[in-house]
């Protein structure tokens, strides 16, 4: 990283929180520098010729100046505000929720160019997509893959076999799934995986181009269970509450 | 020695602890502060003190808008002259100041204490959202102003409540969208200016 006083990078507003009177601390999620947090000031006024394209969830390029605590924002031009978003309350929320996993995920300083380009191909997704909730659950696993912590859903974790079709159980300490052998070992909460579950999940893990699954017809049941195990998966990782996941479920019709 | 690392006398490092916890007000400011009253005459220093408590003590949430006042209900709501048919649904008690500083707006108010921010952990059960709707229920309300600000939560607060009002069939409306008086059109982001564009009005 260069000790320039100023730099320019792009970035999507992840998090925000008022500071003082009119201004803003923002977390940034950049290609480069991961997360980064800068003050923006004097944005909350009308007249403020930043405000607007530093929104929560717009993707800016931005010109920054390094401050001897936080670094602030001198400059901000919006690449997309993600319109598509921001008109549907259920979309709005379920980005809410991507943005806080990709914090919670994302480390002050250390580049994940993979989770940046993720973040913005699910906004992107977001805009569009029919079937919201397989959107989320394959941005799971991708920001799973990418943080280094791919659930392991091919071989048993304990003897490394092949798990045979059939249904399964996943244990989150283990981080992956346990054949039948191998269930009354140590691990316990164990999460029932039924085989249809566990093909979706894995046909979402492999691949990369959520396009290829967006016409994809998955049925509630299925969605439900593979829910279930990421919201206890992730909890476990995190170590507490994905907190905007309680509006999302309010916002669900 | 207080926070600021210096050696005070006891009572002058307590002011100064004191105001270093208002918003916006570090270690410095406070002591320019607190040795600015330290010179000030005493029954100006007495005034001060007085209007803080009175702050707290006599002010209250008027229990029909719950912006905050000395006499419930609020002067808004005693009115006999204002338009009960409206409603201006407003995130801070600090923007009814702003919108009655307008001279246009003569309906009534409501203040929702805040905004949904999922992030943080606020939602819909922590703003004043239920008790809204107990007013639309209960009196003869023919429209609801959404006024929250016009950023992603403030849109996302409002969009909710549209959706918990729209079966009750009063008509909801939002502030116009458009440009700043006095700024420059260049500098106005893209959905600014977009729908100024798009809410154009005739000349």
């Amino acid at each position: 990283m260069s000790r320039l006083r100023t730099y320019r990078t792009e970035a999507v507003v992840i998090r925000q929180m008022p500071l003082g009177e009119a201004d803003r601390i923002l977390t940034l999620c950049s290609p480069d520098m991961g997360k980064v947090r800068a003050v923006a000031k004097g944005v909350r006024r009308t007249k403020s010729r930043m405000g607007g394209h530093l929104d929560l969830l717009n993707h800016a390029a931005v010109s920054l100046a390094r401050g001897r605590n936080l670094d602030a924002i001198s400059e901000a031009s919006a690449i997309s505000t993600f319109g598509g978003i921001r008109a549907d309350l259920r979309r709005v929320s379920r980005a809410l929720y991507v943005a806080e996993l990709v914090d919670r995920f994302s480390m002050e300083g250390n580049g994940n160019l993979a989770a940046y380009l993720l973040l913005l191909n699910t906004l992107g997704w977001l805009e569009r997509a029919p079937n919201l909730d397989l959107l989320l659950r394959w941005f799971e696993l991708r920001l799973l893959d990418y943080s280094g912590y791919m659930p392991e859903l091919v071989h048993c974790i304990e003897c490394r076999e092949w798990l045979e079709p059939g249904d399964h159980l996943f244990t989150c300490e283990g981080g992956g799934a346990l054949c039948p052998q191998c269930r009354s070992g140590s691990y316990s909460p164990l999460i029932p995986v039924p085989v249809s579950a566990m093909k979706t999940l894995r046909f979402l893990q492999r691949e990369a181009d959520f396009g290829k699954m967006a016409a994809l017809n998955v049925g509630d049941r299925v969605l439900k269970d593979i829910e279930r195990l990421m919201r206890a998966y992730i909890r476990h990782i995190i170590e507490r509450e994905v907190k905007s996941a309680e509006f999302m479920n309010l916002t669900t019709s | 020695m207080t926070i600021d690392g210096t050696f005070a006398a006891a009572p002058v490092a307590r002011l100064a602890d004191e105001f270093s916890k208002l918003p916006g007000i570090g270690p410095k400011t406070a002591q320019r502060l607190t040795y600015y009253l330290v010179r000030m005459p005493e029954e100006d220093a007495r005034a001060l003190a007085e209007a803080i408590i009175a702050v707290k003590e006599r002010i209250v949430f008027c229990s029909q808008c719950f912006n905050i006042t000395d006499s419930d209900p609020c002067a808004v709501c005693a009115n006999p002259r204002r338009d009960r048919t409206r409603i201006c649904v407003v995130e801070e008690a600090l923007d009814v100041l702003a919108l009655e500083r307008t001279n246009t707006y003569r309906g009534m108010y409501h203040v929702l204490h805040g905004v949904i921010s999922p992030m943080n952990g606020i939602g819909p059960s922590d703003l004043r959202i239920q008790p809204l709707l107990e007013r639309l229920n209960g009196e003869d309300i023919q429209e609801v102003i959404l006024a929250t600000n016009p950023n992603l939560e403030g849109e996302a607060t409002s969009m909710y409540i549209q959706q918990l009002i729209a079966p009750l069939g009063i008509r909801v409306t939002r502030p116009a969208r458009g440009l700043p008086v006095g700024g420059d059109l260049e500098y106005a982001d893209e959905v600014t200016l977009g729908r100024a564009i798009e809410g154009r009005q005739e000349f």
